[in-house]
């Protein structure tokens, strides 16, 4: 790799850092991978929760058909192999949120292999990052530790929930690149409505994988920080993981492989104190399960009926309304932001209609803290706006004034502005008339302007501007000015 | 090797019961290796007797909604969840 | 009342049916028994009032003419199947005081064809053990007793409890579990007949598991046509559980008498070994010669892989059982041992709760799993498995049905010292072959050592053949005429 922009400066010198991602998406159903119980959020204590995910005794497991479908869907969704025949693992351990003692998992022949995807970086290029793999396994409880002083309380609702555990391969080699990563998959995820990717209420997080080395050098030992649950998180995780291993070797020190904790509030990552020594997981075939396997059509069936997807819909964008490949990323980095760019720059101007959007209209929603959905203008009144500017009802610096007041009341542009009167004049006799009038009342610069200071063109044009409370058309009030002025 | 398995398998294993535990486990072990004896070069490990596909159940919440019976045989319960001493992490 | 207790299940149905008994007078009969022969310990509760309350429904039902299958007949349950509302313990303190909120799906399939149930039976702890030596109930005496000579025998394992009541008439029929035996054996041991079904016709959901991969329940009764009326009703394909097979099941009852004229048996030549007694080897010549009388063909065959059957299933069942006894951890149910940490909980919960044989079988199966060992014995381990069930299979392209000595050996007695676990592992020699191929099978009484205990032959059909072997084994029991009855059984 001869591209040098990602290194990261220590005091001995460049390094480069190699970052490998485990995604736990939650698979959108509505039972359970192995029971019928409600895979939802928000329940009492251990109210969604069967006999099966209680793991009491005899109680067996049985797979839920459209979270394997999800798992497909999603495999095709990351350009991987679908693997026909795959086999659930159980992964042993002890835990107080693992009722069974182990986790479904698969280890060794999971229902997808190798993918890749595309990410797409703010400087406008895009990298390929390799899938290793994704597998079906269950989610565990939850542990409550701070209700009592010497007790934890376990709750079981989340106790085998389908989660779709994502790998890639060590490809990224900055946070922003781990970021955009993140980004892309949960893009993907939503299109395909395999996963909500609802990081904060944790039905998406990543275990983040970091070494650091020398340009060119073997791979640095790595270290593993657990459940970040925002893509900032990761972001953080990444440059403090980078920094306390270069600070180590630089030192002198040597890194140890091992499993950390990110704090949000130092910012900092810290070794995970317990579970070095339960690392033998003792994998091997469930046998309360069978093989998993399905035919190459219902594969195909499944891929029949994928939705377009957002590389898909970016290069659409792209073609069908010229944006920029910035403009189209951030548009079709979810399925809502599109279709309402669609709606907005139906049958207008793309490219205004994306100044509107991205600019103007996310501004104000970053600054209410509203999202798009919550947006108090609809893309109906918002094309409509574009519209007005496009047909020259209205100039672009009126359009702003229209647009604050449709953000405060969702009101319609074409009543605004015909409330306020703010509609463009271009009648040639009103404009005319304004222009005599400035005329007459500057005879001194008139005469300066025709001696050859054509700066004074800008002060006419403001004059008229003024006149007709901003609401001349730019265009028609240069035009006849000239005219008068040169005439 | 006694002693990390029981600690893998969580369970205690009292200092005098190690030893004697060690030998009977080797016993068993050593008798089990005759299996070195068998030709499985080729051979595919067993997946499953049946050999039958898994059947796969549609996407129906049927269960749960039942917390007082899964707690019903607690231990150690309080409104609703199971209590365990402290686990830090 | 003795008479009542003599009755096949099969005689008891038809006389519940022509109303010259009622269910409450044979549940009350059977209850007696079962008080009668207490210190057998094969319960290890006796359920009167559940009992009594079924009997009643049952006759209700009979007066209506609905009576299912097994109306009134009163059944024992190994307390490996979970049984709502009644303590279900697999015999080990680690679940002590459970108390499922659910039915087993076999035993419920039992009530639903109105069978009656008198309790639970005693069993080795989760099934493990093949002379119901472990169990945290305590010993088992067999009924059967050997002259002169004082000792209590052992009634075989795991299923030790089932097998024991059906001998001493304490219960009509049980279910039991098998694994690697541990229906088979106990049968042979009590002189009763036992069937371990192909693998995924019973249902496993709400039957505590052992290893799951060769877990199957079946019943014990004293004839083979009681048995493969209980098995009738105890199999389903059951959504409930993913290994459970859709295969309708053959009518038994109806071709049981059919015979089995023309049909081809295999003898395998490696079903023997060092010091077995010469009886056994003369009880299996005999058998031959039972199903050639009966029109069979009998040949020599092998299936080469036989001697590595048991050190196979020495690796794969303890693998399984480490994990699935994993989830007696002392925070969902069953006794909890305190400790400072979580860790010392289940440290200390498991080594309470667990006995010896099942302490020795997880740490065996938590090390052939563990890192470094997990291909030189598991996977090893489930190869040989294959091997071993393409034995049965290139076998059954040849023969129908093989004929084999269902033990070694004949009861022993109780309480003998020093003996290693691999020596008691030997038991199951000749039974955890057609385990590990999940193949039917099933012990048949044929006759009696000459210290006067029971001994038992083999059968071992082709998977989803139930009905070859219910025929089968009706030529042995006919032929074999086995009609003696246990010493301490109920109404001797």
């Amino acid at each position: 790799m001869t591209d040098n922009s990602n290194l990261v400066e220590g005091r001995s010198g460049l390094w480069e850092v190699v970052i490998g991602l485990e995604v736990h998406a939650q698979v959108t159903s509505q039972s359970k991978l192995f029971s019928g119980s409600s895979a939802s959020f928000g329940a009492g204590p251990n109210e969604h929760v069967s006999l099966v995910d209680a793991a009491m005794p005899g109680m067996l497991p049985v797979i839920n058909k459209y979270c394997v479908e999800q798992a497909v869907k999603t495999g095709l969704g990351l350009n991987a192999r679908v693997n026909l025949f795959s086999v659930f693992d159980r992964k042993n351990y002890f835990y107080a949120d693992l009722p069974q003692g182990y986790q479904i998992s698969q280890f060794k022949q999971p229902i997808i292999g190798e993918g890749e995807i595309t990410i797409d970086l703010k400087d406008g290029t895009s990298r390929q990052i390799g899938i290793e793999r994704l597998h079906l396994e269950q989610d565990a409880g939850k542990s409550l530790h701070d209700q009592h002083p010497s007790k934890s309380y376990i709750d079981l609702n989340r106790s085998g929930v389908a989660l779709m555990e994502i790998v890639s391969r060590p490809d990224m080699r900055s946070a922003e690149e781990a970021a955009a990563y993140v980004t892309k998959l949960r893009s993907i995820l939503r299109f395909l409505g395999t996963c909500d990717g609802n990081m904060e209420e944790g039905s998406m997080r990543a275990d983040v994988n970091v070494s650091v080395r020398r340009p060119g050098e073997e791979l640095g030992t790595r270290t593993e920080t657990k459940n970040l649950n925002s893509i900032r998180f990761i972001g953080q995780a990444i440059n403090a993981e980078v920094a306390r291993q270069i600070e180590i070797i630089e030192d002198g020190g040597a890194i140890d492989q091992e499993t950390r904790l990110f704090d949000t509030s130092t910012g900092q990552t810290r070794s995970m104190r317990s579970k070095e020594d339960a690392h033998d997981y003792r994998y091997f075939p469930d046998p309360d399960l069978l093989p998993l396997q399905f035919e190459q059509s219902w594969v195909d069936e499944i891929k029949a009926n994928l939705p377009e997807l957002p590389d898909a819909l970016k290069a659409r964008l792209m073609e069908q309304y010229g944006l920029t490949s910035y403009d189209a990323t951030v548009i079709a980095e979810d399925l809502e932001t599109a279709a309402f760019y669609e709606k907005v720059a139906d049958g207008r101007d793309a490219k205004l209609a994306s100044n509107w959007m991205t600019v103007e209209l996310f501004g104000a929603l970053n600054k209410m803290g509203k999202t798009l959905a919550e947006s108090p203008v609809t893309p109906e009144k918002l094309g409509a706006l574009v519209g007005l500017i496009g047909d020259g009802t209205i100039s672009g610096r009126i359009a702003k004034d229209v647009f604050a007041e449709m953000i405060e009341t969702g009101g319609d542009p074409d009543a605004i502005i015909e409330e306020k009167g703010l509609k463009q004049v271009s009648d040639t006799g009103a404009i005319e008339a304004m222009i005599d009038e400035v005329i007459a009342a500057n005879m001194d610069k008139v005469e300066e302007y025709r001696g050859g200071k054509d700066k004074l063109f800008g002060f006419f044009v403001g004059q008229v501007m003024k006149a007709s409370k901003g609401q001349a058309n730019p265009g028609m009030v240069n035009q006849m000015l000239k005219a008068k002025l040169d005439g | 090797m006694v002693s990390r398995v029981a600690r893998l398998a969580r369970i205690h294993i009292d200092e005098e019961r190690l030893e004697p535990m060690a030998q009977e486990l080797s016993a068993i072990l050593s008798w089990i290796e005759q299996l070195n004896e068998v030709n499985t070069d080729a051979v595919e490990p067993l997946a499953s007797v049946t050999g039958h596909a898994l059947p796969l159940r549609d996407d129906v919440v049927t269960d749960g909604n039942t917390p007082e019976a899964v707690v019903h045989n607690a231990p150690e319960t309080t409104s609703g969840f199971f209590v365990v001493p402290k686990v830090v992490e | 009342m003795t008479d009542l207790l003599t009755m096949t299940a099969v005689e008891a149905r038809a006389a519940l049916d022509d109303k010259s008994i009622s269910a409450v007078e044979l549940t009350e009969a059977y209850l007696g028994a079962a008080q009668a022969t207490e210190a057998l310990n094969a319960y290890t509760e006796i359920t009167h009032d559940k009992a009594r309350d079924m009997a009643k429904a049952s006759d209700a039902r009979l007066a209506k003419g609905e009576g299912g299958a097994l109306e009134g007949l009163p059944i024992g349950v190994k307390d490996l199947f979970c049984t709502e509302g009644v303590e279900t313990t697999a015999c080990s303190n680690i679940l002590n005081g459970y108390k499922p909120v659910y039915e087993s799906t076999v035993t419920q399939n039992l009530w639903t064809d109105g069978a009656v149930m008198l309790g639970k039976l005693n069993c080795d702890e989760f099934a493990m053990g093949s002379a119901n030596e472990t169990s945290a109930r305590g010993k088992v005496s067999s009924p059967w007793t050997v002259d002169g000579d004082g000792q209590d025998y052992a009634p075989g394992g795991s299923s030790g409890g089932s097998a024991a009541s059906v001998a001493a008439r304490s219960s009509l029929m049980a279910t039991g579990t098998d694994t690697g035996g541990s229906i088979r054996q106990p049968a042979a041991f009590c002189g009763v007949v036992g069937i371990k079904p192909t693998y995924g016709r019973c249902s496993r959901r709400g039957i505590v598991a052992f290893a799951s991969s060769l877990d199957q329940a079946g019943p014990i009764a004293r004839t083979v046509e009681d048995s493969a009326l209980m098995l009738q009703s105890m199999v389903s394909h059951d959504l409930g559980d993913s290994t459970s097979v859709a295969e309708p099941m053959p009518d038994l009852m109806g071709q049981i008498n059919d015979g089995i004229k023309g049909l081809k048996v295999g003898i395998p030549s490696e079903y023997t070994m060092d010091g077995m007694a010469d009886e056994i080897t003369a009880q299996w010549q005999e058998g031959r010669k039972w199903l050639e009388d009966a029109g069979a063909t009998c040949v020599e065959v092998s299936l080469p892989h036989t001697k590595y059957a048991l050190p196979t299933y020495y690796i794969v069942a303890p693998a399984e059982a480490s994990s699935n006894l994993a989830r007696y951890d002392g925070v969902r149910y069953g006794a909890r041992v305190e400790g400072g940490s979580l860790d010392e909980m289940y440290a200390n919960t498991r080594a309470a709760g667990f006995g010896e044989e099942v302490t020795r079988r997880i740490l065996i199966g938590t090390y052939v799993l563990s890192a470094g060992y997990y291909d030189a014995y598991y996977i090893k381990a489930q190869k040989t498995r294959r091997l071993i069930q393409n034995d049965f299979i290139e076998v059954f392209k040849e023969v129908d049905l093989l004929l084999t000595p269902a033990t070694p050996s004949a009861a022993f007695p109780l309480g003998q010292k020093d003996v290693d676990p691999v020596t008691m592992y030997l038991n199951d020699v000749f039974t955890v072959p057609a385990s590990l191929a999940g193949v039917p099978a099933m012990s048949v009484p044929s006759g009696l050592a000459s210290n006067g205990l029971p001994l038992g032959l083999q059968l071992i059909a082709p998977s989803f053949r139930e009905d070859t072997l219910v025929k089968a084994g009706r030529v042995v029991e006919k032929a074999a005429g086995f009609a003696a009855i246990a010493s301490r059984a109920a109404g001797v």
